[in-house]
């Protein structure tokens, strides 16, 4: 594992210099012009958030049942990179609903949920800091119950009246612009591979802490 | 035997809160001062906004809720009852179902003052179907129940418990409070529209399905030391 860190870190590094070029290059898609061009990032971003939800509604289950330490280091380390990356889709989204839709936040089903999901996560950190001795048991149910609503999050844009385009808009983009669809999904590999590099140099922290505290235990005794 | 335990459980909430009636009184009188706190935001030269009531139902509910939540496990702890009641040779889930009847059971006695009362006061048509809305506020207690109940167990033993419960439990079943307020607004609406409304009692019935089944499933290890 740390020795693909490195070869790692140089392909995501490649592939992001790379992405601006090719986003330059691509066609237009007829109806947005320029502004078209941040959906790459804005999907990309969402992507990561996707896999580092998953990853910590995974890591939470495993370390509630089993009480392995290590779940418990990818659920922390997770749960900020979903924050992050939360908080960077949703900006990078209002900047596209300024040109779009003409205003910077609108009270709409896939942004109210957006929000909802920095706050769940938000909340498990917090919980995590001023919860206390155990408050690691505690964040995770925070953590199962965030991931088990993030499905509704995806599908609310298709059963709620929204402004936001639907889901279904990957499916014609394939059909109908090839090149643009590779685009979006080298730009979410990146996206991805950048996700997986964070967590792997978090959750190394996170154990070199854990291994700290050992030793002052050890040290005191 | 687990139906029995639950059982059991309940009636002990109900023993107590039969003799001091605080969890009743103290939350009806939050619902209502929230309903005047509400006022000053929707009401303009007398007139409430439309639409407004929905709202300000499902707020008033989910806040006195919080109290509610607050106040059963604070008098658990106070009493030493709930290391008891995890120490007796009891399934958990049996105890969690009990305290989770108890809970649903104060949140609906509240609607039973609070419904007319905004009914009244913000002009709002609430009864016209009454099992419509029977539907969405029974099945939007259970959400917000089920996983109020779960978090203000595991937050027992913290230290910062009154301000943590909120900030866990409001972002979980926001969903269920703006299926719960759309539904009523479908149906508070002049002509009723009884398609949204049954939509919106779908998926609560969705939520409900997954908060019970996730809090059924991690009670036991969450309120293991």
């Amino acid at each position: 594992m740390r020795k693909l860190f490195i070869p790692a870190v140089v392909v995501a590094a490649a592939m992001f210099a790379w992405a601006p070029i090719g986003i330059a290059r691509v066609e237009y898609e007829s109806t947005m012009l320029l502004v078209q061009k941040i959906f790459y990032f804005h999907f990309a971003t969402w992507m990561a958030v996707t896999a580092s939800v998953t990853v910590c509604g995974i890591a939470s289950a495993i370390y509630l049942f089993r009480g392995t330490p290590a779940a418990d280091h990818y659920a922390v380390a997770s749960a900020e990179l979903t924050t992050i990356f939360c908080l960077f889709g949703m900006f990078s989204g209002s900047l596209w609903g300024r040109k779009a839709w003409g205003v910077w936040w609108q009270w709409d089903a896939r942004l109210t949920m957006a929000f909802l999901l920095e706050l769940v996560f938000f909340g498990y950190l917090l919980v995590r800091k001023y919860g206390g001795p155990g408050a690691e048991k505690l964040a995770a149910a925070m953590g199962i119950f965030g991931a088990a609503t993030a499905p509704f999050i995806y599908k609310s844009v298709d059963w709620w009246r929204t402004i936001h385009p639907q889901t279904t808009v990957m499916k014609t983009l394939g059909d109908k612009f090839p090149a643009a669809w590779n685009l979006v999904w080298f730009c979410s590999g990146a996206f991805l591979l950048l996700f997986v590099i964070t967590l792997a140099a978090r959750v190394r922290l996170e154990q070199l802490r854990a291994q700290l505290d050992r030793a002052y235990l050890a040290a005191e005794e | 035997m687990f139906l029995k335990i639950a059982v059991l459980v309940l009636k002990k909430d109900l023993a107590i809160e039969a003799k001091s009636r605080e969890i009743l009184y103290t939350t009806v009188f939050f619902a209502i001062s929230c309903l005047l706190i509400f006022s000053v935001a929707f009401v303009k030269e007398g007139v409430p906004a439309e639409d407004a009531a929905s709202g300000i139902l499902w707020i008033a509910l989910a806040f006195s809720g919080t109290i509610a939540l607050g106040r059963t496990f604070e008098r658990e702890r106070y009493g030493e009852t709930l290391r008891a009641l995890l120490m007796a040779p009891a399934s958990r889930p049996a105890i969690y179902v009990g305290k989770l009847l108890g809970m649903i059971l104060s949140m609906l006695s509240t609607q039973v003052v609070l419904l007319p009362l905004v009914a009244f006061l913000f002009r709002a048509p609430l009864f016209a179907r009454p099992l419509l809305l029977a539907a969405l506020l029974g099945l939007g207690t259970l959400g917000f129940a089920s996983v109020g109940t779960l978090f203000a167990a595991m937050l027992v033993r913290t230290r910062s418990r009154d301000a943590l419960l909120p900030i866990l439990l409001y972002p979980i079943t926001v969903p269920v409070i703006i299926a719960g307020v759309r539904g009523t607004s479908a149906l508070v609406q002049a002509p009723p529209d009884e398609a949204i409304a049954t939509l919106w009692i779908g998926l609560l019935t969705g939520f409900d399905v997954v908060f019970v089944t996730l809090a059924l499933w991690t009670f036991e290890p969450l309120m293991t030391e």
